[in-house]
């Protein structure tokens, strides 16, 4: 039998935070004493250009290292979603924001107000990738919630731990209201 | 090594300075290049605080220099790049293997040639690691593929540096220098460090900086401005440390700087065998690539196809004696490697005509996935 092994892909452009996501997504794995493994992937470029992180979550060793059939994936970018959309696990979904237009694939799309709920709601387009966070947490339970706040206060700079865990909770919220 | 520390989420190039740190690196210089500049980043942070020095040079000769001197003067010291920096790098490195000066070279490998691609993964220094500086040298080369080795292995290219008085190359590459993973660090009681040997000078009359005075090829270190004057040159030289042109000179000069890594490979030479025991069909491989492979492996055995691994840790010395030691039912070697080909060369060289030996290259700024090492390896045994 394989291992359990869970993986998701954040995807958009350079500058959304994603690596962070990742790294915050993987730490708090490992709170919840799972085995975790994180990776990038992105342009010569500091901001735009595509970027993406990439998260392999597993009770077991991790050796490739890498995501090739995500059960998750977020995409904050049309480039985005149409590169990654027809290449998932059987029971994959994919998180997009209200900014991105829908796409044919086969499998379930979530589409939710990610970049508008921290520009208007938090007040920081900047903390869009911990509303992102947010979301994959409530909705899918790949990591707990004590864990991915935890792993949060730990990662995120100094002085911004209220403004990002408001920006979590306001994840939590989006997924909420989707029943 | 006990686990003491709690596991942690540690990326592959922040293990390198920590794992220089607890061999006792006290001195960095370099010039940032993607994907080792963490290396230099975390070093600038952690270094002042452990009293080391960190200085970022004008660029990669500089910085080779500089480790040079600082290691010449006590420290350890250790620089880290990427291709194009450790092209720059190689005259230097020419000079501290001539002048038996030991340090480490951290070569987070990127796509080539030239500026190649900066963010993504290679394996293409296979060879400059061996051959990029010019004349016959001795040289060490280890390559990690996972996080948690990466802090033991660059303790292990210190010691070994420090025990040989040779330049010690830790070869990563993109994936595993930017992998973050869950790690548990060694308890730092528990850590063996070498340093480099010193002559007792009470019972020297005249301290020659390069005579044997052991017998085992390596010459004891005094460190510079410690009081004993001597000449270093990147000329051939007597024990003196002074240039000589003479034959018998320059014979026994090379042949000592051979012989320190020749007379102790089994201590160097370190690999991993994965299933090899009734293999039809071994994949060689190292660095990242070989989780692709361990990945494949686990598959192909589960369907009960006579499939395994080799892994190498050390790549130069290359281990022929792996190759030749591999069991009777093997018939086939796969070499896997993110480049064109170039460790197959040694390992064809090794087999001797006894194995098929089959490439399995990718040059695309992609690893190797698991698919391609199991559609190669079901290839190469429907041929046989």
């Amino acid at each position: 039998m394989m291992e359990e092994r869970v993986e998701i892909r954040l995807s958009g452009s350079g500058g959304q935070g994603l690596i962070l996501a990742g790294i915050i997504l993987a730490e708090a794995a490992i709170l919840d004493g799972k085995n975790a493994v994180q990776s990038q992937s992105y342009g010569p470029e500091a901001r735009g250009g595509a970027s993406r992180a990439e998260v392999v979550i597993s009770n077991d060793e991790i050796d490739y290292p890498k995501v090739t059939k995500p059960q998750v994936i977020l995409a904050l970018t049309n480039e985005a979603l149409n590169k990654f959309k027809d290449n998932l696990a059987p029971d994959g979904i994919i998180i997009i924001d209200s900014s991105v237009k829908k796409a044919d694939t086969p499998y379930k799309i979530v589409q939710l107000p990610i970049i508008e709920t921290a520009r208007d709601r938090i007040g920081r387009s900047m903390v869009a990738n911990i509303v992102a966070v947010g979301v994959i947490t409530a909705l899918t339970k790949v990591v707990s919630r004590e864990a991915v706040e935890r792993a949060i206060l730990k990662r995120v700079p100094k002085g911004t731990e209220e403004l990002n865990k408001k920006a979590l909770y306001a994840g939590y919220e989006l997924v909420n209201q989707l029943t | 090594m006990t686990m003491t520390s709690k596991p942690r989420l540690m990326q592959g190039n922040e293990a390198c300075v920590e794992g220089a740190i607890a061999a006792g690196m006290r001195f960095y210089a370099g010039y940032p290049i993607t994907p080792s500049t963490e290396i230099a980043e975390i070093a600038a942070e952690r270094l002042p605080k452990v009293g080391g020095k960190f200085i970022q040079m004008e660029d990669e000769i500089a910085s080779m220099g500089a480790v040079i001197g600082a290691s010449l003067a006590g420290l350890k010291a250790m620089t880290a790049t990427s291709g194009p920096g450790f092209s720059l790098k190689q005259e230097n490195i020419g000079f501290a293997c001539l002048t038996e000066v030991p340090c480490v070279v951290v070569d987070v490998q990127r796509g080539g040639p030239s500026t190649g691609q900066p963010t993504l993964p290679a394996q293409g220094d296979v060879m400059q690691a061996r051959w990029g500086t010019h004349g016959d040298h001795p040289i060490i080369t280890l390559s990690p593929s996972y996080v948690r080795e990466v802090f033991d292995m660059t303790i292990r290219a210190f010691n070994l540096s420090e025990k040989y008085r040779v330049p010690c190359i830790l070869l990563m590459d993109e994936v595993v220098g930017h992998l973050r993973e869950r790690v548990e660090l060694p308890d730092p009681a528990s850590i063996k460090i070498i340093n480099r040997k010193r002559p007792d000078l009470s019972k020297i009359e005249y301290y020659n900086p390069y005579q044997d005075y052991d017998g085992d090829g390596i010459p004891p270190m005094v460190n510079f401005g410690e009081g004993v004057p001597y000449h270093v040159t990147g000329l051939i030289h007597d024990i003196t440390g002074f240039p000589s042109t003479k034959p018998e000179v320059t014979e026994y000069l090379i042949s000592r700087l051979m012989r320190k890594i020749n007379d102790n490979l089994d201590e160097i030479i370190d690999y991993e065998k994965f299933y090899t025991e009734d293999s039809e069909t071994v994949v060689v491989s190292f660095g990242s690539t070989a989780r692709s492979v361990i990945r494949a492996v686990k598959i192909l055995r589960r369907e009960g196809q006579k499939v395994g691994m080799l892994r190498l840790k050390t790549i130069w010395p290359f281990p022929h004696k792996a190759i030749q030691e591999l069991p009777p039912t093997t018939k086939n070697i796969i070499v896997a490697e993110m480049n064109f080909g170039q460790l197959i060369e040694v390992v064809g060289a090794s087999a001797k005509g006894r194995f098929n030996v089959i490439g399995l290259n990718k040059y695309n700024g992609e690893l190797i996935s698991p698919d391609e090492v199991i559609a190669k390896v079901r290839e190469v045994n429907k041929n046989a």
